[in-house]
């Protein structure tokens, strides 16, 4: 490993003023990506700056109508939160499925997310929860969608010198569930991940969200998929047809962990078997 | 690249000089001689490596160092109580949960962690807990049932 400085500030104001005279500094949170990355020799930053400190990064609170989740929050914390518990049971299940417990002491939400690794378990339920990215700069800050916050496979919207400090999540509306497709039950990364969040009214859909991991170059919304469920009312054939456009609005490729084709599958039948688990 | 960390580990407080590279595994056992936390994948897979970190099981081989400033660490080293086997090491000895031993220092300490939040667990909340503890001579059985078959459960506590 390449020699760096370190540097462990306590505010976000004193990350922000690192970043504007070092725009070439890593941040680091949890590690469990970024440490890695750097014994492999595919990050060789000469600077790293630690957000263990910073304050503002931290916790989940309730905002007027809409929740706060600091970015800096662990996948072990987000388990533990009996308000997260309450409010989103299905953004709990999708953390406690992550790696292992030692390292969802580590990992944090935020970090889940700018990895923007498209099989992060974490993005699909905050895409179908409508998560708004809080991102601060010395210039200002701008709230940006999640959905609009994914370039591709680790790229992200982010410029240089802004951080991801937090994510606003409306009071949730309706129930949400995440499946997860993996050869292993745990320590395993996601071959497919599906959330489907729908608020219906007397049986019928009024709003619906259909997100997906692992099927493209990011995690996306099916748009299509959202269309086609709203104002109807449940029913076998629906589902079904349902998971058949979801397949269909997907672009997974081939690679270790399925085929292109096995993963259009395994997208029918669980954006399906989610939307049974809804009705 | 050097820094000064303090911390507390197994209960004494630390002073130590580091390089910035150094990992939080490294540094337990190059600078501290504190053999129980065992190298194995140095990826965050294996599990071997686990400690207490401010009370939470962390592997570490993915923690720097650096990032521990003020923290609270405990290594299996730290487990036993006035020289006696903790209650999960005696458990673990009694129903045979210890083959190469390799592991072992890593499961003690993530079961313990399971253990101080859910002193009665089921099989699977064992099983789902340990997930990220590999032990290659797999021996998860006994280990599984040594966790569950835990003597004096207050004393977990510690």
């Amino acid at each position: 490993m390449k020699p760096f400085e370190h540097f462990a500030p306590d505010s976000v104001g004193e990350v922000l003023d690192l970043l504007q005279s070092i725009p070439k500094a890593k941040l680091i949170a949890g590690g469990t990506d970024l440490l890695l990355q750097m014994k492999q020799g595919s990050a060789q930053p000469d600077t790293v700056i630690s957000l263990k400190n910073v304050e503002e990064l931290r916790g989940f609170a309730t905002r007027k109508a809409r929740f706060r989740l600091g970015a800096g929050m662990t996948l072990r914390g987000i388990t533990r939160s009996p308000e997260l518990k309450k409010h989103f049971p299905g953004l709990v299940y999708a953390a406690s499925v992550v790696a292992s417990e030692q390292i969802r002491s580590l990992a944090t939400v935020g970090g889940n997310i700018c990895n923007a690794s498209p099989s992060a378990d974490l993005i699909p339920p905050l895409l179908a929860l409508d998560a708004v990215a809080h991102i601060v700069s010395r210039d200002g800050q701008r709230d940006i969608p999640l959905a609009d916050f994914f370039k591709g496979p680790g790229k992200t919207i982010l410029k240089s010198g802004e951080i991801l400090l937090s994510l606003f999540l409306p009071q949730p509306s309706g129930n949400m569930f995440y499946s997860k497709h993996a050869p292993r039950q745990f320590m395993d990364l996601a071959v497919v991940g599906v959330a489907v969040r729908l608020q219906k009214n007397q049986g019928m859909v009024r709003e619906a969200r259909v997100a997906l991991g692992a099927v493209g170059p990011t995690p996306l919304r099916a748009k299509k998929t959202e269309a086609l469920l709203t104002g109807k009312t449940l029913t076998p054939k629906l589902m079904l047809e349902a998971g058949e456009m979801a397949a269909d609005e997907c672009s997974p490729i081939d690679d270790i962990r399925g085929s292109a084709w096995y993963r259009k599958r395994m997208i029918k039948i669980h954006v399906r078997r989610n939307l049974e688990a809804l009705l | 690249m050097k820094k000064i960390i303090s911390c507390t580990i197994n209960g004494v407080k630390q002073e130590l000089y580091l390089d910035t590279r150094k990992t939080l595994l490294k540094m337990l056992r190059e600078d501290l001689e504190l053999m129980g936390v065992h190298l194995g994948c140095g990826g965050g897979d294996c599990g071997a490596c686990t400690v207490l970190l401010n009370g939470e099981p962390v592997t570490s081989c993915l923690v720097l160092a650096a990032d521990c400033e003020g923290s609270e660490i405990t290594t299996v080293e730290g487990v036993q109580q006035d020289d006696k086997l903790h209650p999960l090491q005696q458990s673990m000895v009694e129903k045979g949960g210890i083959q190469c031993g390799f592991c072992t220092p890593g499961m003690v300490m993530n079961s313990l962690a399971l253990l101080r939040e859910n002193p009665q667990p089921t099989e699977s909340e064992v099983r789902h807990a340990l997930s990220g503890n590999l032990c290659r001579c797999t021996g998860y059985a006994k280990i599984v049932e040594a966790v569950m078959d835990v003597k004096n459960l207050d004393r977990i506590t510690g």
